[in-house]
């Protein structure tokens, strides 16, 4: 059971609160800004340049680091890897938190929002990868949010519904990964629609393979950082059960993404060598190329395999803050960075800083909202009326 | 949670009764797409364009686009590149070029692709390609996420973004109204030098291979947009090498289409073979808990029939070693009681016989 | 329905239109199907 805390003393204007208040006072502010004056008024983008940090950002990288959800889930509940079922609800949690906040960021960035249902329930169109991202993310978010209800429930004391919802797990979990396969690599195929503007070293015919692959460390590394993150700041809403078992649950994720990871690195090794491209990696682009997938990639599989072998937490800990940043870099590379790289650097495209804003407020609702949650309701621990699930 | 085999036939066989119900319908799998029947082509020929901008006037009026600050007699904004806007469905361009003194001018605007890539990556719809040949735009049905914009090739789409409740994507439209009618297009119109024309699109490219075979010094041999991403309806015919007046030669000739059909037809494999691989891994994992925790079992139960094994020889022994040693001891009385008789009976022969040398002492 | 398609688009949204259907089908089908094959296993505990 978690330890009370005394909190009736604490006055309201905690560090916490006082920072992410200003954030999100500031992000209301643009959001006003937002619809009333148009992106025009708030954004850099342009014609040339129609897809900023909200997609390259938001979209791109919220989805990849969500991952953790659908891959916890598979290896507790598919795999039968028990010994990892403590990271089940803290996993799901964020991905649900996660594609939430990805739907919310859409919300700034679609020039109608209130159209979001149209692909679905008006007028698919059915010829689109960006449709197949919308059903699936859509659908996903359904799963994600009974997969997540059970803690709710249990804290709200319903426990009929909660005891079926429960005996969904299975189902659900099949259905997670099989969304999540399809619309991870889904968001690498968008691109490959227009081979003449992305940089041949990151445009391939296996974007949609590379996309799904790195989602699975992405979402492994994120679960590890999370771990480190909440045992650092949510310490005292950890039960026995989750604190004994995060040491082998952050060592078995940062063994088995490190494995991933030079799967991934040969797969774009391959890329490479089918559309013959070496003669890429001598220019300036192919430096940056490098950069990413040795630095970022292969950098951070060595050190979560040294970190795996000598038993290391606070190096697999490490490890996942590099392999975070380079899932983020990719994403970044292929919307942002490599993209348009034919155009003068007159015409290419920087975020303005209330684009910026925004996406630090998108951030900050989710974290204040995974804290509320987990001060809450059992993801840390185990609520005493129902038995282990 | 189980369905009987009954329900599970009975529900299969309404779900293909009803498949059959449908329209008989032709089954149709062409292997070539040829376009619409009919559809309208543009030939623009670069060597008659003076840059007067008149097409720009006309489409500018015809539209009812907002009137420029800078008029369109003003051939100053030639001095530099310009694009597509939402207030300017095309452009002219000036061009220097390597082979000639003289400028070369050039015009843009939507090239109404046979394969369009903004209707492919549309996934509202909201872009399609219609019967006369032109690619339109319905803003309706849009939701603003400009993937289109990402999609074309040719960077020609804009988009409204100082609109902030309903932008739309703008664009050349082929005057579509206006052909639907059996009239010209603005620019056509109003181009006084013929350097655009208009007709059915194979008809546009045979007066462009025409016009290159008998002035074969004046023309490159190619007619862009005849094959430039699976083809256009606006075909280009130039004096200079199209790289040099703002035309990428580097696209190919595959439509875009082509190039998301691959993940698209992978979608369906994934939905049907993830079941049947998790569903499997999820069971042989389940059985081997159910083998290892029966394993278990077994070792435990035979861990204790042997230790009761165990036990009982143990038992057994000791139950041996007593009965010995209770024997031993028996006999051991056995013999000292038999001793006892034999001597009290030695005694008493003596008593008969008068010597009784301690007789009260050995009775105590 | 058209018995030629004019455009590889017109292909692709008509066979496309079909396929997103039929895979909502199969999902559905999989499930049943799983459900009828294990009918008859031993209740397994739930978690």
């Amino acid at each position: 059971m978690p330890q009370e805390t005394a909190h009736k003393n604490k006055s309201i204007f905690t560090p916490f609160n006082v920072i992410t208040g200003i954030i999100i006072l500031g992000g209301l502010i643009i959001t006003v800004l937002r619809f009333t004056g148009g992106l025009g008024a708030v954004t850099n983008l342009d014609d040339n340049n129609p897809w900023g940090v909200w997609i390259g950002f938001d979209l791109l990288v919220g989805v990849a680091l969500a991952a953790g959800g659908y891959v916890t889930s598979a290896a507790c509940y598919i795999f039968g890897l028990k010994r990892y079922h403590s990271a089940v609800r803290p996993a799901i949690l964020t991905a649900f938190l996660g594609y939430a906040l990805v739907v919310m960021a859409l919300h700034y960035d679609v020039g109608r929002p209130w159209r979001l249902p149209y692909p679905i329930f008006l007028s698919p169109g059915t010829t689109s990868l960006l449709y197949e991202v919308a059903l699936c993310v859509f659908l996903y978010l359904t799963v994600l949010f009974i997969e997540y209800s059970p803690a709710a429930l249990e804290w709200l004391g319903v426990k009929r519904v909660r005891n079926l919802v429960v005996r969904l797990t299975l189902v659900l979990t099949i259905f997670g990964v099989i969304l999540s396969t399809l619309h991870q690599s889904s968001l690498g195929a968008l691109f490959m629609i227009a081979p003449s503007k992305l940089h041949p070293l990151w445009y391939s015919s296996y974007l949609p393979v590379f996309f799904f692959v790195s989602s699975i460390f992405a979402g492994l590394s994120m679960v590890i950082l999370e771990g480190a993150l909440a045992h650092r700041f949510l310490h005292d809403k950890m039960d026995e059960t989750h604190l004994k078992e995060s040491k082998a649950v952050a060592l078995g994720f940062g063994k088995a993404a490190s494995f991933v990871m030079m799967g991934y690195v040969a797969i774009k090794l391959i890329g490479i060598a089918i559309d013959n491209n070496w003669h890429y990696l001598a220019t300036g682009w192919g430096l940056w190329f490098l950069l990413e997938l040795l630095g970022f990639v292969a950098l951070p599989a060595f050190i979560y395999a040294v970190a795996a072998r000598e038993q290391n937490l606070r190096l697999v800990r490490w490890s996942s803050i590099i392999a975070v940043l380079g899932v983020v870099l990719n994403r970044l590379n292929i919307s942002l960075i490599a993209f348009n790289w034919h155009l003068p650097s007159a015409d290419r495209y920087f975020p303005s800083w209330m684009e910026v804003a925004i996406s630090v407020f998108v951030v900050t609702v989710g974290i204040v909202a995974y804290r509320f949650i987990c001060t809450r309701m059992p993801i840390l621990y185990e609520h005493p009326d129902y038995q282990q699930h | 949670m189980g369905i009987s085999r009954r329900q599970f036939l009975g529900w299969m066989s309404a779900a293909g009764v009803s498949v059959t119900a449908g329209s008989r319908a032709q089954a149709a799998s062409n292997k070539t797409f040829s376009g619409y029947p009919g559809a309208f082509g543009i030939l623009h020929d670069t060597t008659r364009c003076i840059g007067c901008r008149k097409c720009e006037e006309a489409c500018n009026r015809v539209n009812g686009l907002p009137v420029p600050e800078q008029p369109f007699d003003d051939l100053t904004v030639l001095s530099a590149l310009r694009r597509t806007r939402t207030d300017t469905f095309t452009v002219v361009n000036q061009f220097t070029t390597s082979g000639s003194e003289r400028p070369t001018y050039a015009k843009t605007q939507c090239n109404h692709c046979l394969e369009p890539a903004c209707a492919s990556a549309c996934f509202v719809r909201a872009l399609r390609k219609v019967q006369t040949g032109a690619v339109i735009y319905d803003a309706s049905l849009c939701v603003g996420c400009r993937y289109c914009m990402i999609a074309c090739p040719f960077n020609i789409p804009t988009y409204e973004y100082n609109e902030p409740l309903t932008p739309r994507v703008v664009k050349c439209t082929m005057c579509h109204p206006l052909i639907e009618k059996g009239e010209l297009p603005g620019c056509v119109a109003d181009c006084p030098k013929e350097a655009l024309s208009f007709g059915p699109r194979d008809l546009m490219i045979k007066l462009a291979r025409q016009r290159i075979a008998k002035y074969s010094d004046t023309y490159i041999d190619h007619i862009y947009g005849e094959h430039e991403m699976g083809g256009t309806s606006w075909l280009y015919i130039s004096g200079t090498p199209f790289s040099e007046i703002g035309m990428r030669e580097d696209l190919g000739n595959q439509t875009a289409s082509s190039f998301t059909a691959g993940p698209l037809a992978a979608v369906p494999v994934v939905v049907a073979l993830w079941p049947v691989l998790l569903t499997g891994i999820y069971a042989i994992s389940k059985r081997k808990d159910k083998i290892a925790a029966e394993e278990r079992i077994d070792a435990v139960a035979r861990t204790l029939a042997d230790a009761n094994e165990e036990m009982k020889t143990k038992l057994a022994e000791m139950k041996d070693a007593m009965k010995k040693e209770k024997e031993a001891a028996i006999n051991l009385e056995v013999k000292k009681a038999l001793e006892e008789a034999a001597k009290q009976a030695a005694e008493s022969q003596q008593d008969d016989q008068g010597i009784r040398p301690d007789a009260s002492e050995e009775e105590n | 329905m058209d018995t030629v398609f004019h455009t590889l688009h017109d292909f692709l949204l008509h066979s496309k239109n079909i396929t997103y259907i039929l895979v909502g089908g199969i999902l559905v089908g999989m499930l049943l199907f799983w459900l009828f094959l294990s009918g008859r296993d031993e209740k397994k505990r739930t978690f």
